[in-house]
């Protein structure tokens, strides 16, 4: 198949034919990349870092050099189908405020972030007493980008409180998804939520 | 004799247009002709005439942006992005550098000869803008015969020119890539202007502007508006790392001469800027900037389509132009549907950037534009 990482598949697979997306914190833009070119997805990325912003531009992606923390406001309501923040809602300040603006441009939004609670991370923290660092959660303390640590069971509430609709959810672990306890056994999980 | 590599030897041309009763219109209301555009030509126009890319200078430039005249030994100003294999890739692209008129660079400025008087024109030059720069282009596009341009492209006063290309011939342009530069001058840059045109009219022998049969030229004024041009296009960490304290002598002089080599380093731009530029034209291509202004729905008109594509370039040490002025011509952008990428380029030298950073903005420019003239094999967010 087109090589993709487990949670970028499942989004990728989430995406209609032709929509219009945008990917907060795109990376090297290799996501929006097979998105455009296998599904004609009209797409656009944000991401901080330069070096990954050189290889979008390589890639022929329209892309946006700064943080996202900063905000959407050039973007006007409703102007995409998809707005992708996997792995990246977790490192942003103000990730309330990121997620109601990626609802507010797009149509869904599409949220993947490593999950706190997967047993090996209780484990490394209920039985050694140390922070948990899993092949999701792979830093230590001091080098984390990580700024917000959340479990599925915590966005689930999350969504409930603001009433967000969760339109399906995807709980993952390295090879494919997990059904059984996912809050136990998820590495990551992949939300498609509206507002 | 040096080896001449790159683009090679080039020789400046000129194209005269606007005879009267036909003068061009400016924005003022004035009308100038006959009016002389220096330019440059890099490359080859291919048949179809669709790959020519349009370089637009900056305040101080020139229409040589690159290759070298037979007798100089340093090349055009962006020798470093325009030639064979570079980001403007002379190989496969028609690279046409223009001149601006107001300027003193073989183009019709103040101190071109007025037919009706037969003098210099002096403070009797109308005053011009940004987009009359530009309407004057249009007409040596024309002559060339170039309908539709690959880019438009230019950094500081020329990002200006590309984006009000862009503004009043949309539909002439594939691509832009406005670098270093601001869809509107702020207070501050209409401030740094200002004191070098009250420099220039402080000095005696600026005379109103009438300096051109007197033996006195307004040097002193001009050199010290270069010399706070300079500052502004400088970061404080170059001029650190460029001079940090040295001295040019042991010790202090214990008088004003220049003591520090940032002073020397100021004096001998500044000197030098006057044995090539005049004064009268800094003062109207400074008053050019300070009127520009792109803002709101001035770059793109409240709901009109265009397939231009941006690259807008800004530099993390600019206070000239700092970063969240292109961010802001991107966001205009946004709003008004416009597909654009925005890179800001890691570098400390200031403004002065977009003249060094060759390989980061190489890096950017040349798949920019490379995709841009062979087509996407990806849509894009805003496909028309």
């Amino acid at each position: 198949m087109n090589g993709l990482r487990i949670d970028n598949k499942v989004i990728f697979d989430i995406i209609e034919r032709g929509s219009r997306v945008l990917d907060l914190g795109c990376g090297d833009g290799e996501l929006i990349y097979v998105l455009a070119k296998e599904k004609g997805a009209k797409v656009q990325g944000i991401e901080i870092d330069d070096n990954e912003i050189y290889k979008c531009v390589e890639k022929g992606l329209s892309v946006f050099h700064g943080d996202i923390d900063s905000g959407l406001a050039e973007y006007p309501d409703r102007s995409f189908d998809y707005v992708i923040l996997n792995q990246s809602m977790q490192q942003v300040k103000k990730a309330d405020f990121v997620i109601q603006e990626a609802l507010r441009v797009g149509q869904k939004a599409i949220i993947g972030f490593p999950n706190f609670a997967y047993l090996r991370a209780r484990f490394r923290l209920f039985f050694k007493g140390r922070v948990p660092i899993t092949s999701s959660l792979p830093y230590y303390w001091y080098n984390t980008p990580n700024l917000h640590f959340l479990t599925i069971s915590d966005f689930k509430d999350y969504c409930a409180q603001k009433t967000i609709k969760v339109v399906s959810s995807y709980c993952l672990n390295e090879k494919r998804q997990v059904r059984f306890y996912p809050n136990l056994f998820a590495l990551n999980a992949v939300f498609l939520v509206t507002k | 004799m040096m080896k001449k590599t790159g683009a090679g030897i080039v020789k400046t041309e000129y194209f005269t247009f606007a005879e009267p009763p036909n003068e061009m219109k400016l924005s003022s209301g004035k009308r100038l002709g006959p009016v002389t555009l220096a330019y440059e030509k890099y490359g080859k126009l291919n048949k179809n005439k669709t790959n020519a890319i349009l370089v637009l200078h900056a305040l101080s430039g020139d229409a040589h942006a690159a290759g070298y005249y037979e007798e100089d030994k340093d090349p055009g100003w962006w020798d470093v992005m325009i030639g064979p294999g570079k980001a403007l890739d002379t190989d496969k692209y028609f690279v046409l550098s223009s001149n601006v008129i107001g300027g003193c660079k073989g183009s019709t400025g103040p101190s071109s000869v007025d037919p009706k008087t037969g003098k210099p024109y002096a403070l009797g030059f109308p005053i011009i803008t940004i987009e009359d720069m530009v309407n004057a282009q249009t007409y040596l596009l024309d002559h060339l015969g170039i309908k539709k341009l690959l880019c438009v492209i230019g950094g500081s006063m020329g990002g200006m020119q590309a984006l009000q290309w862009v503004a009043s011939y949309p539909e002439r342009i594939q691509c832009a890539i406005p670098v270093a530069t601001a869809a509107k001058h702020s207070p501050q840059q209409i401030a740094f202007d200002e004191v070098g045109r009250q420099a220039v009219m402080a000095d005696p022998a600026w005379n109103n502007g009438n300096y051109y049969d007197t033996k006195e030229k307004p040097e002193k004024g001009l050199a010290v508006a270069r010399m706070v041009g300079h500052i502004t296009y400088m970061s404080d960490k170059s001029m650190e790392e460029k001079f940090s304290r040295r001295m040019k002598e042991k010790d202090y002089s214990f008088s004003f001469t220049a003591d520090f080599e940032v002073e020397g380093y100021l004096r001998y731009r500044g000197d030098n800027f006057v044995k090539r530029f005049d004064a009268n034209s800094y003062l109207y291509l400074t008053k050019a900037l300070d009127y520009f202004d792109l803002s709101g729905h001035r770059l793109i008109p409240k709901g009109k389509n265009i397939g231009v594509r941006f690259l807008v370039i800004a530099f993390k040490s600019d206070w000239l132009y700092p970063s969240y002025q292109s961010q802001d011509i991107v966001r205009q952008l946004k709003a008004s549907g416009v597909d654009a990428t925005y890179c800001e380029i890691n570098s400390t030298y200031g403004h002065d950037a977009f003249l060094l950073e060759a390989e980061e903005e190489t890096r950017l420019i040349k798949h920019f534009l490379s995709k841009t003239f062979h087509g996407y094999d990806v849509a894009r967010a805003y496909e028309i």
